[in-house]
This record gives C-alpha cells, sequence and structure tokens, in this order.
C-alpha cells in the first residue's frame, strides 16, 4: 500500500519540472503555487516579447561584427554603417543577460522540482506568504551578494570578456578602426604575428626580458633591505627605535605619483640637483633618464626607497614574533650576528611573509606608475615598435591602446601577463592555510 | 677575548648609526627638497636652490588663484569619498555573504573572483571607456568612480572574508540563540569586531583614487574635472618644466594630508595586510 503510494505520488516532482521546463511557471501552478506561477509566467511573456528581437540582432551584430561599412561621398557621410565594437559589446551586454535569464529559468525548474517533492513526501508547498518569508530567510546570502555581483559583472568581467575577444580580431589602426571600417573576427593571427612577425617579436622579447628582470629585481631588492634595516633597529643596544621606524617609513606614506614625480625631476638630467651637484663639483653629469642603461638602475634606485618601508614595517611585526629563546642557544653554540642572520632569521622570515612576497612580485610585474610616471618608458628605442627602453609590458600597453590604437596587440599581450600573474597567484593561493580549510578546489 | 667582543659589539653600533644616520638623509632628501623648493622664488626647476635666500608662499597663492587646483583637489576628494563609501559598502556584504553563509554557487563565485583579481585591471580598458561613452558617463565623476568600485572588489572581497573567516563563530551562534536577525548579528556583532579590516579597506579605497593616473586620464578628459594625479603630471611632464615649483607646492598640499592620514592609522594598515596575507 505504502510503495504504491509513493510510486503515485512521486510523479508530482517529474510532472513539475517537466512543466517548468516547457513554460517557466506552469510547475508552479500544477503545485498549487498560483500567485508565484502567474510571476514566473509573465516574466517570460515579457522576455518573449520584447528581447526575442534584439537578442537575435546583438547575437548577428556578435558573430558578423556587422557587414556595412561605412560609405563616405565628398567628405560626407552616406551610409551610417555598422560601428564593429559597438555591436560586439552590445552582443556581449546580450550574451551575459542571457546567461542571467537562463539562470533564472535553472531556478524555476529547481523550484518546481523541489516543492514537487514536498508534495511527494506528502507536505504541503508554502503558500505565496511563506515562500517570501524563506526568500529572506535562506536568500539573504544572495540578497547581500546581488550588487556586489552585479557590479562585477558589469563593469570588471564584460570588459575583461571584451578585452579577451579583441585579442582574435583585427581591432587596430590604420585600416580597421571603426565607425570608418569594419573590424573582423582573425582568430590567433595576432598571436602568432607577436611571436612571429620580427617588427613585433623583437619588442615583445625585448620588453619582457626586462619586465621579468625588474620584477625580479625590485621585488627582491625592497624586500632585503626591508629585512636589513628592520633587523638593525631591532639590535638590542640601537636607542630611538621609534623614531627611526617613523622616520624610514615616510616614502610609504607619501602618495606615490607625487614621489615619483619629485624623482623625475630630482634625476632630471639637465636641472636635476644631483647632476647639478656633480657638475659643481667638476664631474660629468650622469644621463640618468636618458640612458637605457642608467634609466634602467634610476628605475630600481627609487623603487627601493619606495619599496623598503613596507617590508620594514611588516618585519618589524614578524621579528618580534621570533623566539628569543633560538638566538640564546645559538649565541651558547657561538654563532656570529651573520651566522644567526642568515640561519636563523632570514628562514623564519621567509617562512612568515612567502605569499606576501609573490603577491609582490605580481604587483611589481605590472607596476605600471613606477615606470611610465617615472620615464615614461623612454629613453626611446629605435629597435622596438610603439615602445621605449625602459618599457614594461603593461606601459606598452598602454601607449599601444591610448597612443597607437594597436587594439588588438594590447589584448594579445595583456593576455601574456594574465598567464604569468595567474600561474603566481594560484599557486601562491594553493599553498595558504585558507585554501585548504575552505576546500575551495 | 672578552675585551675583544665588547670593542666589535661597539663598533657594531657605531656602524649601524652611521648606517641609519644616512639613510634617513637619503629618506628624507626629496622630501625636504620639494617643501624648500616650494617655496623657492622662480618658477623653473633650474632656478631653485637647495637654500634659498629667501622663502615665500608665492606659489601657493598661485596655485590657488592662477591654476585649477583647488577644483582638482575637490574633484579628488569627492570621488575619493564616493568611492569609499561605495566599494566598502560593497565588499564587506559580499564578503560577510561568502564568509557566514553556504549556499550552492558560493564555491564557483569565489574561484571566479580569486580568478577575476588576476587580471590587469587595464585588460577591460577600451571596453570601459566605450562603454562609459555609451551610457554617457565619459568625463564624468560618476563614471569614475563606477570603474574604481567595479575594479576593487574582488581583491577587496577576498581580503575581507578571510578576516571574517578568523572571528570566532560561536559569537553569532549566542547571539543567533537570543533571537538576532541576520542583519542585527551583522551589524551589532561582526561590525565592531572587524574595526581593523575594514579601516585598510576604507583606506585603501581612499587612496586609491588619489594614487591612480591611468583610468582618470581615461575617462576625465576636460581640464576642470580632472583629479590631481593628472592635474600634477601634466603640469610637471610638460615643455620646458616651467611650472616646477607650483608643481612642487601642490604636491605638499597633497601629500601632508595622506601622509598625516597614513601615519595615523599606520597599526591599521599593518594588521591589514598581515591578516589578509595569513588567512588568505
Amino acid at each position: 500500500m505504502e510503495k504504491r503510494d509513493r510510486g503515485l505520488h512521486s510523479r508530482h516532482r517529474v510532472v513539475a519540472s517537466v512543466l517548468s521546463t516547457i513554460g517557466m511557471g506552469l510547475g508552479q501552478v500544477y503545485n498549487g503555487q498560483i500567485v508565484k506561477g502567474i510571476l514566473y509566467l509573465l516574466l517570460e511573456i515579457y522576455v518573449l516579447i520584447f528581447w526575442t528581437h534584439p537578442f537575435l540582432q546583438a547575437m548577428w551584430g556578435l558573430i558578423t561584427l556587422g557587414d556595412t561599412p561605412q560609405k563616405r561621398a565628398r567628405g560626407r557621410i552616406v551610409v551610417e554603417g555598422d560601428h564593429s565594437i559597438f555591436l560586439m559589446i552590445g552582443g556581449l551586454i546580450f550574451l551575459l543577460l542571457f546567461l542571467l535569464f537562463l539562470f533564472v529559468y535553472y531556478q524555476n525548474i529547481r523550484d518546481a522540482y523541489l516543492n514537487g517533492k514536498l508534495r511527494d513526501q506528502g507536505f504541503a508547498v508554502p503558500s505565496f506568504k511563506q515562500t517570501l518569508k524563506n526568500v529572506w530567510e535562506k536568500g539573504y546570502p544572495y540578497i547581500l551578494l546581488t550588487p556586489t555581483l552585479l557590479f562585477t559583472l558589469f563593469l570588471t568581467v564584460l570588459p575583461l570578456l571584451f578585452g579577451i575577444l579583441i585579442a582574435f580580431t583585427n581591432y587596430s589602426a590604420p585600416y580597421h578602426l571603426p565607425p570608418k571600417t569594419l573590424v573582423d573576427w582573425v582568430g590567433f593571427k595576432s598571436f602568432i604575428d607577436l611571436f612571429q612577425l620580427k617588427t613585433w617579436s623583437t619588442t615583445f622579447y625585448g620588453v619582457i626580458t626586462w619586465n621579468i628582470i625588474w620584477a625580479v629585481v625590485s621585488t627582491f631588492t625592497t624586500y632585503f633591505a626591508g629585512l636589513f634595516y628592520a633587523t638593525i633597529i631591532n639590535h638590542k643596544r640601537i636607542r630611538l627605535k621609534k623614531l627611526w621606524r617613523s622616520i624610514f617609513i615616510l616614502p610609504w606614506a607619501i602618495p606615490q605619483f607625487i614621489a615619483i614625480l619629485i624623482f623625475r625631476n630630482i634625476f632630471n638630467g639637465q636641472f636635476g640637483p644631483i647632476n647639478k651637484m656633480l657638475m659643481d663639483m667638476g664631474f660629468q653629469g650622469i644621463p640618468w633618464l636618458s640612458d637605457p642603461f642608467w634609466a634602467k638602475v634610476t628605475i630600481i634606485v627609487v623603487n627601493i626607497w619606495f619599496g623598503f618601508p613596507y617590508w620594514m614595517a611588516l618585519m618589524s611585526g614578524v621579528l618580534t614574533g621570533i623566539d628569543r629563546e633560538m638566538y640564546e642557544a645559538a649565541d651558547v653554540d657561538g654563532a656570529t650576528g651573520m651566522q644567526k642572520f642568515w640561519k636563523l632569521t632570514v628562514p623564519m622570515v621567509l617562512y612568515a611573509t612567502m605569499p606576501l612576497l609573490i603577491m609582490s612580485f605580481a604587483f611589481n610585474f605590472n607596476n605600471f606608475n613606477m615606470i611610465y610616471l617615472l620615464t615614461s618608458g623612454g629613453p626611446a628605442n629605435p629597435n622596438y615598435s610603439f615602445a621605449g627602453s625602459t618599457d614594461i609590458l603593461i606601459s606598452w600597453i598602454y601607449k599601444l591602446t591610448l597612443d597607437q590604437s594597436q587594439f588588438n596587440m594590447a589584448s594579445v599581450v595583456s593576455i601574456l601577463i594574465f598567464i604569468v600573474v595567474a600561474t603566481f597567484s594560484i599557486w601562491n593561493f594553493s599553498r595558504t592555510r585558507a585554501f585548504k580549510e575552505e576546500d575551495m578546489m | 677575548m672578552r675585551k675583544n667582543v665588547k670593542i666589535r659589539e661597539n663598533l657594531t653600533v657605531a656602524l649601524i648609526y652611521l648606517i641609519l644616520f644616512v639613510t634617513a638623509i637619503f629618506v628624507l632628501y626629496p622630501i625636504v627638497w620639494i617643501i624648500v623648493g616650494s617655496m623657492n622664488p622662480g618658477d623653473t626647476l633650474f632656478s631653485s636652490t637647495f637654500f634659498p635666500q629667501r622663502l615665500s608662499l608665492d606659489h601657493y597663492i598661485q596655485l590657488f588663484t592662477n591654476t585649477q587646483y583647488p577644483l582638482w583637489y575637490a574633484n579628488t576628494l569627492k570621488i575619493a569619498t564616493a568611492n569609499m563609501i561605495l566599494s566598502t559598502l560593497l565588499i564587506v556584504t559580499a564578503a560577510y555573504a561568502f564568509s557566514r553563509f553556504r549556499f550552492p554557487g558560493r564555491r564557483q563565485t569565489l574561484m571566479a573572483m580569486l580568478i577575476l583579481q588576476m587580471f590587469p585591471g587595464f585588460m577591460g580598458m577600451v571596453a570601459i571607456y566605450i562603454l562609459l561613452l555609451q551610457m554617457g558617463l565619459l568625463d564624468n565623476h560618476w563614471g569614475l568612480i563606477l570603474v574604481y568600485a567595479g575594479g576593487s572588489i574582488p581583491y577587496g572581497t577576498w581580503l575581507v572574508k578571510g578576516y571574517f573567516d578568523g572571528l570566532p563563530r560561536s559569537l553569532e551562534e549566542a547571539a543567533k540563540m537570543d533571537g538576532a536577525t541576520h542583519t542585527q548579528i551583522f551589524f551589532k556583532v561582526m561590525f565592531p569586531l572587524s574595526y581593523p579590516i575594514l579601516t585598510f579597506i576604507a583606506l585603501n579605497n581612499f587612496i586609491g583614487p588619489w594614487m591612480d593616473f591611468i583610468f582618470a586620464r581615461l575617462v576625465l578628459r576636460s581640464n576642470e574635472n580632472k583629479t590631481l594625479a593628472v592635474g600634477l603630471y601634466e603640469m610637471v611632464t610638460g615643455r620646458g618644466n616651467t611650472e616646477f615649483t607650483n608643481f612642487a607646492a601642490g604636491a605638499v598640499l597633497v601629500a601632508v594630508p595622506i601622509t598625516l592620514l597614513f601615519l595615523f592609522l599606520q597599526k591599521y594598515l599593518i594588521e591589514g595586510v598581515t591578516a589578509g596575507a595569513n588567512k588568505g
């Protein structure tokens, strides 16, 4: 008897979910949740009537990127033509909205299924009032998240998707710039060009080599300078520890763009105080910013000025956390100050700051301000296309985008940067505690 | 033997003092130089000497009467404050949801946030430009605020979530037993406990617009809409560098409040950074 009952009733969940798959809200009506069902149904009708045509149009635009080029006669626009980039963005927006709609549709089926299941098990389905209350209770995290996710979707995800798609088009000056001309999908052509066309590959390999050197050197110099100063201030016989720390922390506190612009003037080859001093003493001035080699040295030196306070402040905390007894034990064994530093302090500090060190590497890899505000990527390099001697990938992209309108190449390079940074970050996150605790992977 | 050790230690201490002293000079030099420069009569870098014959406040007066500096200052302050409020709100609500609730889709969304934070903000530059153009928000402060707020979410959410994860759950459970709602728990229990990280995030979001050059230059076109970063950059990279002393005065006026703010909140900042690092 019971068996037959369950077999009979178990149809509710199947029937409800099938109905909801056919039309939104039908399953809910079948389950007896009339108001909810009608609301769902109205939503679907509204979407079908008002959004089908625009959606199909948008998808056509996304796939073809337009087919009518602008026509001009005697300087006037005769045919407006399709604007490929607007079509692409419009297409993406509709695609995202469509995915949101699919998500709602899925929720509708799931809801029909769950309420059908309740009926199968012999429970009553919740009334509309109860449903509203349930949404507030169980849906609380979704309510909290909705604004943030919408923001992220349209201001971060959408631009990124667009940025990625650009890499597969020929969107660049001088021949493929809307609205005058159309843009086409070209597949991996830009990627191949970057590695194989000599004008692009010379620049790319040159810039990425300096970028890697810069990221490694800038991270390690600031890290060890910070550690060094934290250690010596920590020496037991040094007085006024707080005063020294306060002085040394100043570069971190000053707005970076201002400090960099100040340094740009200090290292000015003609008028800068350093060269003026050198010349007053009878030496020749050093071409700080106008010689490729010296410009790189200058960037690294200035970066130490900025970077070491952050690490010093952090290390001061880490150092006080280290167990004193280990040093006492080392003293008994007759270790020198240097030995204690390299064999005890460094490994422990390194262990404690590893994640930050990796993040700092990733940050320096893309440290646009440092390069662009100090040297603007210069001095000019005749072998490079659209890049100077001190340009790193990110400042090269900036020039490619804003000054040269080489959007497709800029996009290819930014995808490569992403791969580098993402590799480091994922590796970094996968070894932090939170990741394992959260069973994130 | 003992004496030797003593001498060596004295030498070490002397050496350390020497290093500290020299470093202090290097650290302070640019700061003193720019302050002196701002009060040095004359216009260019060339005419400014380290020990000026007389000090004047002319450049400060000029800055406020002859340039659009006050306007840039007000713009930056407005954008920074609005961004601070908007982003902090968006970040904290999301972080709270991720940290304290288990719901379908949670892991996937967190993963997506993690990956999003790794993309260089530049990648979306062209798209953001076109989006703002379409919405009529180009050369508009709200456009820029939206861009900043959107960009700060993924990183901030992870950081604050990490901090929330470290707070004991027993406190909320006790509050729940007493019949508190989710909203009450959030404001009465979680909020007071998370001041350090909230200060960190708020400060980060406030300082961000002061420092940003890239998006500010992309979005803001007209002279009266500029922010300080863009305005000052153009002041000092123009032909011949003839406005150096005005720039110096402008730089001092930006740097002083931010530096003070930073020094006062230093403790929170360091705690925030380490908290985020340790807890992921």
